[in-house]
């Protein structure tokens, strides 16, 4: 446990050191909250078919994608990983006295954890003082708070699983920019982020549910807003550690195999 | 003009030379635009319209926005990935040759790949021509040829105003992605769905509404006089170049008095 | 042709420390540091001439040569180079001169090279007459035949830096700048490009300055050397002048017939007596190698003799240590 914890410490510092960097993407995250929760308060305005999300909820909805963004966005290049997988070159990574799957597992999760821990405070800070309509309400009640935090807890560790399949699957591509760009697009849109999942149409929707990825952004932002009902949420849970399992077994099962033709071809 | 015609000459031949790779990524570069496409269809499914606004009038829109970035992504790609230059002291190579260094910065990037964003942004531009209402003449034709021209200066210029960021810092310079992804996604719409300060904002200060938001309306016929002005407007998108010109010389005088 | 005199440049370093707590604090307060990298540095270089230009790292060497070269502006002092200044006339006198970065390439990685020549000639406008005679001279004289339609990537580090001294030349430059040339490369390679500069040099007469921790590049090629340390010129003289002064010994192989032992010597110190070889250190300070060799003969039985002098590495080493850089 504790080289992972040291490993979060040290992301977490280089995160600090870029002061500009940590600024301008403040900034720009909440230029991209602000731009959505406009597009979309001009569309509620419009009419048509009610969602089954209201403005105050979607406004939620938004902001908290912006805040836990590092979480939730399946886009990801770890150069690291993928020089690695595209030179076989994982000889070292194989002399380390840990799990080749579980170590890169850690490592992924550790970045999205850092990234996200330095980037959702001031985030969720700025968008409760917001002025209404635009700014994040409270969550529901305690329970759905609490619900929240377990289920972006689940959330991210589905997300990870989610990631090491695609970085996995660069192994027999061979192409980092072809998997993670077409994966990126895929995940973006099956769990809301680009647009929110209340807001698609009844069939698209049932197909969102489907898969694993609204499981990870979609379903805990609900959940602290209230569209998503306690003992729903509670239920979903279930799901969740469902895909989580069935995910990282596939994970494991196919590093496994990778790890030993490699051994056996000799990198 | 002959160098830069080399230049594009040899990182054609240099990029095709993956054509697996190649493929895949004019694929991601259709498909990413095309699913905010399809996520605008949703919308407009759902919401019927927005300020106004009809369905094929908002394509229209997003297709001229999405031709102008592909563009000039495409172009000014150079400048685009200049940061990392910085980074790895790349930029001394450029100074030791007698040649101007925006020649050079151009030439070290012209993204073909791009074209997969292009070819969707005509795609849906023959759709929302064909579902809009608009009595079409000479005039309205050109006006959208020089809205494309227009909104692709502005953002190489953007892009050339980063890359000169990046003489000073090569840090923070996410923040330039408002400018460039930023207007690319929100201006697909008519500014006017947004609160008014920044359509102020995207006159004065990056002038996006005169090239984008303003002529569009000529087009849509919601002015019925001085059709001939709202058709040369966007061409203050080049004139936009030249303060950015500027921007990147004063870069340039500043890294060779501190050094990489 | 190359004159430098009273260069004097400081760089701000900002300050990135270690720990939680001055992480923190880097976020609302940039400390920097001044770097003094030249401090009156000031010397002369004449046409024909092949300079080497040493020092430990840090020392301002590539500081000066980014002076020289026009890519950066100094503080104070003054470089005319062909009766140009260098910062000021850039893209004249930038014509005249060539670069070799050892580690960075200026070649283009996915196409032939002959690619990046052309589009080399393009840039510095030589005419089709003068490209055609330089690169036959070039390919020629640097066996590049085999490998001109050949894309960067499939080349060796040997080849690659062939076509990097090629690439340097088509232009006919008056003057060649080349930091780190043989790095990385194998004996052969590396015998190689040290030939070839050397006959580029006598034959055009192109003025060579040459950065290097290779000392047998500068031993090789070198007439003059300047040695920079802590932003100042401390040596400025012939490589044979600088050896001299610190080759204090030789090392004296002698294989013998096995019978015999020596007497106690002076100013020797022995290395090595197994099995008929010796190894011994002679102070030359104090004893020529050959009195050293007239004494052996007198109680062994000689069959060879081989002499070396002080590594050329560990005189630089002495040298550094005397200066304290």
């Amino acid at each position: 446990m504790k080289p992972y914890i040291s490993a979060l410490r040290v992301r977490y510092l280089n995160g600090l050191q870029y002061r500009a960097a940590a600024l301008g993407g403040l900034t720009t995250q909440l230029f991209w909250g602000l731009m959505r929760i406009f597009l979309y308060n001009a569309f509620y305005k419009s009419g048509g078919q009610p969602p089954t999300m209201n403005f105050p909820e979607l406004v939620s909805y938004i902001w908290l994608q912006q805040a836990f963004l590092a979480i939730i966005m399946l886009y990801d290049w770890d150069y690291e990983l993928f020089d690695m997988i595209t030179s076989g070159n994982i000889s070292y990574e194989l002399c380390r006295p840990c799990n080749l799957y579980g170590f890169w597992y850690v490592k992924l999760l550790s970045k999205r954890l850092a990234s996200a821990t330095l980037r959702f405070s001031p985030i969720i800070l700025i968008s409760l003082l917001l002025p209404t309509p635009y700014r994040l309400t409270l969550p529901h009640n305690i329970m759905s708070l609490l619900l929240f935090l377990v289920t972006m807890l689940l959330g991210s560790l589905l997300l990870v699983a989610i990631s090491m399949l695609i970085y996995i699957s660069v192994f027999k591509t061979m192409s980092p920019v072809g998997s993670m760009a077409f994966f990126g697009i895929l995940g973006e849109f099956f769990s809301g982020m680009l647009i929110p999942i209340p807001l698609m149409p009844e069939w698209l929707q049932r197909i969102c549910y489907i898969m694993p990825f609204r499981w990870t952004s979609d379903l805990p932002f609900r959940i602290y807003s209230g569209n998503i009902s306690v003992s729903q949420g509670l239920m979903s849970i279930g799901v969740q550690i469902l895909w989580i399992f069935v995910l990282v077994s596939m994970g494991l099962a196919m590093m496994k195999r990778i790890t030993k033709r490699i051994v056996i071809q000799g990198g | 003009m002959g160098l830069y015609l080399r230049y594009i000459r040899l990182l054609l031949k240099s990029q095709l030379q993956y054509r697996a790779s190649f493929a895949m990524t004019v694929l991601t570069q259709f498909l990413t635009p095309f699913a905010a496409f399809f996520g605008i269809y949703l919308l407009f499914e759902r919401f019927g319209s927005i300020e106004g606004w009809t369905v094929y009038e908002v394509f229209l829109c997003f297709a001229i926005i999405g031709a102008s970035f592909s563009t000039s992504t495409c172009i000014a790609r150079g400048f685009d990935v200049f940061p990392n230059m910085i980074k790895n002291a790349g930029f001394d190579r450029f100074l030791v040759r007698p040649r101007g260094t925006i020649i050079q910065v151009l030439g070290s990037g012209f993204d073909i790949k791009r074209i997969g964003h292009l070819i969707q942004a005509i795609i849906v531009l023959i759709i929302a021509i064909s579902g809009v209402k608009i009595s079409w003449n000479i005039i309205k034709i050109f006006t959208l040829v020089n809205m494309i021209i227009g909104g692709a200066c502005i953002f190489s210029g953007v892009y050339m105003l980063q890359a000169a960021l990046a003489f000073w810092t090569v840090e923070g310079l996410e923040i330039a992605n408002i400018l460039t992804n930023g207007v690319r996604e929100y201006a697909s719409y008519p500014l006017d769905i947004f609160p008014k300060w920044i359509t102020r904002f995207f006159t004065f200060i990056i002038p996006f509404s005169l090239v984008n938001y303003l002529p569009l309306k000529a087009l849509l016929g919601h002015y019925s006089e001085h059709l001939i002005f709202y058709m040369l407007l966007p061409l203050v998108g080049i004139l936009f170049i030249f303060p950015c010109i500027l921007a990147w010389n004063f870069g340039v005088k500043h890294y060779c008095s501190t050094g990489s | 042709m190359i004159t430098v005199k009273g260069l004097c440049k400081t760089f701000k370093v900002a300050k990135r420390s270690a720990g939680t707590k001055a992480a923190f604090k880097a976020l609302f307060k940039r400390e920097y540091d001044e770097i003094e990298a030249l401090r009156e540095v000031s010397f002369n270089i004449k046409a024909g001439e092949v300079v080497g230009y040493i020092g430990p790292n840090g020392a301002g060497k590539s500081t000066t040569i980014k002076i020289m070269t026009g890519i950066l502006v100094p503080d104070s002092g003054s470089c005319e180079i062909l009766g140009r200044i260098p910062w000021k006339d850039r893209i004249a006198h930038v014509k005249d001169i060539g670069v070799v970065f050892g580690q960075r390439s200026q070649l283009m990685w996915d196409i032939p090279v002959i690619d990046s020549f052309e589009l080399l000639r393009d840039i510095y406008r030589v005419s089709d007459h003068q490209y055609r005679m330089n690169l036959d001279k070039l390919t020629d004289i640097l066996d590049l035949t085999q490998i001109l339609y050949t894309p960067v990537r499939q080349l060796s580090l040997g080849q690659r830096m062939r076509c990097e001294i090629a690439a340097s030349l088509l232009h006919s430059p008056k003057i060649l700048f080349l930091d780190e040339p043989t790095i990385g490369l194998d004996a052969v390679s590396k015998i190689a490009v040290r030939k070839f500069i050397k006959d580029i040099n006598k034959e055009n007469g192109v003025t060579v300055i040459l950065t290097t921790h290779d000392m047998g590049d500068v031993e090789a090629l070198t007439d003059r050397v300047l040695l920079i340390g802590k932003g100042q010129i401390l040596f400025d003289g012939s490589f044979k002048k600088l050896k001299s002064r610190y080759n204090t010994y030789s090392i004296l192989t002698v294989d013998h017939s096995g019978d015999g032992s020596i007497s106690d010597m002076q100013n020797i110190e022995i290395l090595s007596n197994i099995n008929g070889r010796i190894v011994l250190q002679v102070d030359t300070s104090h004893r020529t190698v050959s009195s050293v060799i007239r004494q052996l003969s007198d109680s062994l039985e000689i069959r060879d003799i081989s002499v070396e002098s002080r590594p050329i590495e560990e005189i630089i080493a002495a040298l550094y240590k005397e200066y304290r850089i």
